[in-house]
């Protein structure tokens, strides 16, 4: 047990998490996909305060990722819940206005 | 020697459970696949001797996880996994995006000459947090509590579909037009 | 505060078990009682242990699709999430396990009990259990904040996470002396949270029980039984909370802690007669504008106190 698996552990984690975020069609899922990789970089601050810095900092910093998550996902479903009232989809690809 | 075998247990497991978030069918089994990784994460900030945090991502992620659920059911199809579907865009593109980024993060991990440890852990590392927050980093706490108001506000405003005047009408202090009634009885 | 070893871990199941099983005894007697039935007491106490007995020989039933690992894992998750959250609980001066973060450990195990629910009534592919676990979620909601709220009062009155710490600093004034809102918001929170008396709509009689509507044989008995160690362990968590813990004159303080659970435990018994199920729109709204409000505001008066 050291940092650098600890480091791989988190890195597994977010290229899951990337890999869902990138992939999956439907909005709901690829929020699923940022928490996944949150989720990693938990991780790797936790290892980073335990074999590099101990300091209270370092605890502070996954506190303000567990606000992150938190904020994502109730942003994420307002925003989902908007557009499904708007247009009745809940999919990425019909709601790329920006891109046409 | 026992830490080890817990880190290995959680750490795999945490791994496991979040592959397989995108490959069930079920959109329950998914949200709770996530769940048990996240608490397979938990336990290991729980190894780190982080406790209170490590409690603290368990209770968040219950709550997160069930909300989540009762969303994911509301707008996905097929949320019982019923009919296998495959709703992906760029799976190669997003599967070679992701394994590089992996490569490029473990490549690193491994040739990055890490500092050795500076300082010595907090005995009590729930009472090091809380003085960091009510003291250096109060301001770091007053700012992530202004942006969970703003997104309170922000997603009320982005889900209702009832507005004010849809509630009362013209007549501001009339009794609002609710489909049901709550419990104070205003 | 005395930590327990293995065999506290072993024994904590049994008691708590046992506990349950004698308030269940009492509430059958209650039950004949009240309806003034002409069979004698002892038939009535002997009425869970019937109860038991046909569920554990009784036939699982399945349904049509169900998910299986949902299920069974809800229905499990529910005695366990009771369990876990009993670690922390003292017994006098003597508990499992009293870590510095017992109260925050407390709370993540008692939620639990969401995703178990919610996952029980997923299960079985039925409406009514679905309807009944989505109550219950809905019920969470409600009953959390104002729940956290009485339990951050009572660690800041101690100055400390730790359940001994909070036991050792009501060594003057019991904490029900000057939160008594919070001591009254952890009562209905603690039936809430064990889907109890007046906020059993997730069980309702009217979804024909709701989540453990498809429930049968063990998965039944597991589940009911998860519940009432729910319900002893929220009555238990009060004594160390606010009841002062194990101190009393004269008696020892273990059973001053057994006796005062029962105490706690016989008021949420009755309160689940008295009152009539709650309907969940009404519990948000009196839950988040008078019972949100009063704890904050109890928090922020013992606050003062302990800073002045």
């Amino acid at each position: 047990m050291n940092l650098e698996l600890f480091l791989l552990l988190g890195s597994s984690l977010l290229a899951i998490g990337l890999y869902g975020a990138l992939s999956q069609q439907s909005v709901v899922m690829l929020m699923m996909g940022l928490e996944l990789m949150f989720n990693g970089l938990v991780v790797a601050a936790a290892a980073f305060w335990y074999y590099v810095a101990p300091v209270a900092e370092g605890q502070v910093l996954i506190v303000v990722l567990m606000v992150v998550m938190a904020v994502e996902m109730a942003v994420g479903f307002a925003v989902v819940t908007a557009i499904f009232r708007a247009r009745d989809v809940d999919m990425t690809d019909m709601a790329a206005d920006l891109r046409e | 020697m026992l830490t080890a075998v817990l880190f290995w247990l959680f750490g795999v497991s945490a791994v496991v459970f979040g592959f397989l978030v995108f490959r069930l069918d079920s959109m329950a089994r998914v949200t709770f696949a996530l769940l048990a990784s996240f608490v397979f994460v938990a336990c290991e900030v729980l190894l780190l001797g982080l406790s209170y945090l490590g409690v603290v991502i368990v209770l968040m992620m219950v709550m997160e996880m069930v909300i989540m659920a009762v969303f994911m059911i509301m707008y996905m199809m097929n949320p019982a996994g019923l009919m296998p579907m495959a709703m992906y865009h760029n799976k190669p593109g997003a599967m070679s995006v992701s394994l590089g980024t992996f490569a490029v993060l473990a490549t690193g991990t491994f040739l990055v000459d890490w500092p050795e440890s500076r300082g010595s852990r907090p005995s009590d590392t729930t009472k090091s947090l809380g003085e960091s927050l009510m003291g250096p980093q109060m301001l770091t706490m007053m700012v992530l509590g202004l942006v969970l108001f703003a997104t309170i506000v922000a997603t009320v405003v982005l889900a209702t579909n009832r507005g004010r005047y849809d509630r009362f009408g013209d007549d501001l202090r009339a009794r609002p037009d609710d489909p049901v009634p709550g419990g104070v009885r205003r | 505060m005395t930590e327990g070893t293995g065999w506290a871990v072993l024994v904590l199941p049994l008691a708590l078990t046992a506990f349950a099983l004698l308030a269940l005894a009492a509430d059958a007697v209650v039950e004949v009682r009240v309806a003034h039935a002409r069979r004698s007491v002892a038939a009535a106490a002997a009425d869970p242990w019937r109860e038991v007995a046909r569920l554990l020989v009784g036939q699982r039933r399945t349904t049509v699709a169900a998910d299986g690992v949902l299920w069974r894992s809800g229905v499990v998750t529910v005695p366990l999430a009771a369990l876990l959250a009993a670690l922390v609980l003292p017994l006098g001066g003597f508990a499992a396990a009293d870590p510095g973060v017992g109260i925050v450990w407390f709370n993540a195990m008692e939620i639990l009990g969401w995703a178990a629910l919610w996952t029980a009534g997923w299960g079985p592919n039925s409406p009514l259990s679905l309807i009944g676990g989505y109550r219950f979620v809905a019920q969470g909601m409600c009953y959390e904040l104002p729940h956290m709220f009485a339990l951050i009062t009572a660690a800041t009155g101690a100055g400390t996470l730790r359940v001994g710490g909070i036991v050792d600093a009501q060594a003057e004034l019991w904490f029900v002396v000057w939160m008594p809102v919070g001591f009254v918001v952890y009562l209905i929170s603690a039936a809430a949270m064990a889907f109890w008396g007046p906020f059993d709509a997730p069980l309702g009689r009217d979804l024909s029980g709701g989540v453990v509507a498809e429930l049968s044989g063990v998965d039944r008995l597991v589940l009911l039984t998860g519940r009432w160690l729910l319900v002893v362990v929220a009555a238990g968590m009060a004594v160390p909370l606010f009841l002062g813990g194990g101190r009393g004159p004269l008696l020892p303080a273990w059973l001053w802690t057994l006796v005062k659970t029962a105490l706690v435990l016989t008021f949420l018994l009755w309160s689940r007669r008295r009152f009539p199920t709650v309907r969940m729109e009404r519990f948000t709204e009196v839950s988040w504008l008078v019972l949100l409000p009063l704890t904050i505001l109890q928090a922020l008066i013992v606050a003062l106190v302990v800073l002045v």
